[in-house]
């Protein structure tokens, strides 16, 4: 076989996959290599979120795919959604977590957790591309430990009125709806639908960023924002609620950064093929194979956790500490790979023009958001030793 | 309208080909299969005059079981149901058009549309084969299409050297597609979950009447033999150029 098809699937896990997940694979895959691959490096330099591939995105059924016929999605396996996640992000990060948001964090708080309305008004609209969403949980004060939020939502007679503000959040200047979480009266917590139009909604876009230049991630101002009533998601209460809409899009996270990392593979190892030193391809040198069988390795061991993980999902066993170890462990080999991509690419690896210094740069993020690295050993530690350390 | 789509499924074009034991086929372990893409052209063609005329796509593929594939693809990209000619003989062109043929007869079509070669054998002949068996006209190598439902028409600007040309024709017709008549959907993820409840009917050769004693075989295949390796002048520019030119003049003598 050749190294490209041996980089994908060295463990021939495509054997497992049903045709469908095969043709989900192939199809967004086909359409991040024509349609965002070869601008990726310019967009991501530019820092700006290219828009016109929403309604393509959409077409292509990829918002909410879990969903659903009834709500607009396609009723698609958890693998199958992780495949997806994995062809986006071979693209780039932010393009995978632009769906990321969208499907696993504002469209599942809604299936989750918002009334019968609330599903039939956004969820359709929403897999159709012509509402995107965002998730506002961190606060400039309240990051891995989210319980410490101090945006309010106060009850009014006839709904509540929200103030506090939120960073670092995905979509933020994109999104038309915001599932904005906030403590109540009780201070106990509450997610709830906020337009952007809305009154003293204001959102601003971070400019600063030196990762995740092709994702718009924003500040949102919530000056007392009135809403009505049914603004609130009504099944939510509590910490465990958005959570539970973390698990899916860690679990997203888990396969999308197998792309990443595939992506920056079979990129040196074309690159060790012709890069000639000291009279001979660089792939012709021990130090060289030796980092390239890491990286595959390390890619072996992410597929093997992400397959898995689908698994478990479907079955319906999966437990939030097991999507916790992947999530932090596929994060970490990711990064580590694109590290070592960069490196072997010398001075070239530098530059945009080849993929994997921006998958590194867009990896620390991923590596921080969603629970950073340490809040999920933390997570597993306090699973495996019945001890809580936060 | 009734539209039939022959679709063939071949290796994938970024195949690293290699020759079987018996040195007559090509090793098929390892490979990843796609729907020829002269034959998505037609399939995009279908579909399209489908919209717009309304009426029924039916997508007719010749294989073996790994072919389901290439089906399941026809119909993730739109067409509505399928008929799987299944077989593992190697058939040459003229059966192939005469098992399609069988089964255009019983399905009944308005138009055919398939790729005007496959890429795997290049051989371009089943369109134009298939033509003949059913007795209707055929146009190949099609650019561009316009279709009049109401005359029963096509009218078709078919690819030359160098020129093109004007084709009318009378429905019901044979027509093969050539990269640029459009571009190929991507199949969407509803779409490919909804090809899963789609109605595929299974066929063998027996039952459409059709024998596997070859006309022409394929006696041996061998690769193309590998390219010497290229050669690098080294020096300052004026001197490379200079040598560059006597090696074309007199070692290659193209100049
Ligand atoms: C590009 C980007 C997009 C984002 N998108 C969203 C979004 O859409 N919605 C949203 O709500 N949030 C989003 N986030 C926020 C992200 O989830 C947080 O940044 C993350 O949870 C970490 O929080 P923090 O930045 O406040 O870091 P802190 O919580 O301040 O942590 C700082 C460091 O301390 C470590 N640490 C903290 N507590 C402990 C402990 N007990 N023991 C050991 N170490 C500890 C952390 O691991 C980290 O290394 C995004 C972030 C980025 C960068």
């Amino acid at each position: 076989m050749d190294t490209a098809s041996l980089i994908d699937d060295y463990f021939m896990l495509d054997m497992g996959l049903t045709p469908e997940e095969r043709a989900v694979r192939d199809t967004i895959r086909h359409f991040v290599e024509v349609e965002v691959r070869p601008n990726a490096g310019r967009w991501w330099l530019e820092g700006v979120f290219p828009t016109e591939l929403i309604p393509r995105l959409a077409d292509l059924g990829v918002f909410g795919a879990m969903l659903p016929e009834e709500y607009g999605g396609a009723g698609l396996s958890a693998v199958g959604y992780g495949l997806i996640m994995q062809e986006l992000e071979r693209g780039d990060s932010g393009l995978r977590s632009l769906a990321s948001v969208q499907s696993s964090l504002a469209m599942f708080a809604v299936y989750r957790f918002g009334s019968e309305s609330q599903k039939l008004h956004y969820l359709p609209a929403m897999a159709r591309g012509e509402m995107i969403g965002c998730f506002g949980l961190t606060e400039p004060d309240a990051g891995s430990d989210p319980g410490a939020m101090r945006t309010r939502a106060l009850k009014t007679e006839s709904g509540y009125v929200i103030s506090g503000a939120k960073r670092w959040i995905t979509n933020g200047n994109l999104a038309q709806m915001a599932v904005v979480w906030a403590k109540d009266d009780e201070g106990v917590i509450r997610g709830f639908i906020v337009p952007v139009e809305s009154p003293g909604f204001r959102a601003k876009k971070i400019e600063t960023k030196a990762s995740m230049r092709m994702s718009v991630t924003s500040e949102l101002y919530l000056d007392d924002v009135e809403v009505p009533q049914t603004a609130l998601l009504p099944a939510s209460r509590g910490l465990g609620s958005p959570l539970a809409c973390l698990t899916q899009a860690r679990y997203g996270i888990v396969w999308g950064v197998v792309g990443a990392a595939l992506d920056c593979l079979a990129e040196v190892a074309e690159y060790v093929k012709t890069r000639v030193a000291f009279g001979r391809p660089l792939a012709r040198t021990q130090l060289i194979q030796e980092r390239l069988v890491d990286m595959l390795s390390r890619i072996v061991a992410m597929q093997l956790r992400a397959f898995q993980l689908g698994r478990l999902y479907q079955a319906g066993t999966l437990r939030p500490p097991q999507v916790s170890l992947a999530k932090r462990d596929n994060a970490r080999a990711a990064l580590e790979v694109a590290r070592l991509a960069r490196e072997i690419l010398g001075g070239n690896g530098i530059s945009v023009d080849y993929g994997p210094i921006r998958h590194m740069l867009n990896l620390e993020t991923v590596d921080t958001y969603e629970g950073t690295y340490e809040v999920h050993t933390l997570a597993v530690g306090r699973d495996l030793l019945q001890e809580n350390a936060f | 309208m009734k539209i039939l789509v022959m679709v063939k499924q071949v290796p994938d074009t970024a195949t690293r080909i290699r020759i079987n034991s018996d040195g007559t086929g090509i090793a098929t372990d390892g490979i990843k299969w796609i729907i020829n893409p002269y034959d998505e052209f037609a399939l995009e063609e279908a579909l399209r005059l489908r919209e717009k005329f309304g009426g029924e796509v039916v997508a007719v593929a010749l294989g073996p079981s790994r072919v389901e594939e290439a089906i399941r693809q026809s119909l993730a990209m739109g067409a509505d149901r399928a008929v799987h000619i299944k077989t593992e003989a190697e058939l040459d062109a003229s059966l192939v058009a005469e098992a399609l043929g069988a089964v255009a007869r019983e399905e009944g079509f308005d138009l055919i549309l398939t790729g005007k070669q496959a890429v795997d054998d290049d051989a371009a002949q089943v369109g134009a084969r298939l033509a003949v068996v059913l007795g209707v006209p055929q146009v190949t190598v099609v650019l561009k299409l316009e279709v009049d439902a109401e005359s029963r028409r096509v009218r078709a600007e078919r690819e030359l050297e160098g020129a093109s040309e004007m084709v009318e024709a009378p429905l019901p017709a044979v027509l093969t597609a050539q990269r640029g008549l459009n571009e190929p959907r991507y199949p969407t993820l509803p779409n490919i979950m909804k090809a899963k409840r789609k109605p595929v009917t299974v066929k063998t050769l027996e039952e459409l009447g059709v024998g596997t004693v070859l006309q022409a075989r394929v006696m041996a295949l061998t690769l193309p033999s590998e390219r010497p390796a290229g050669r690098i002048l080294e020096g300052e520019p004026e001197e490379t150029v200079r040598e560059l030119v006597r090696l074309l003049h007199e070692e290659a003598k193209v100049l």
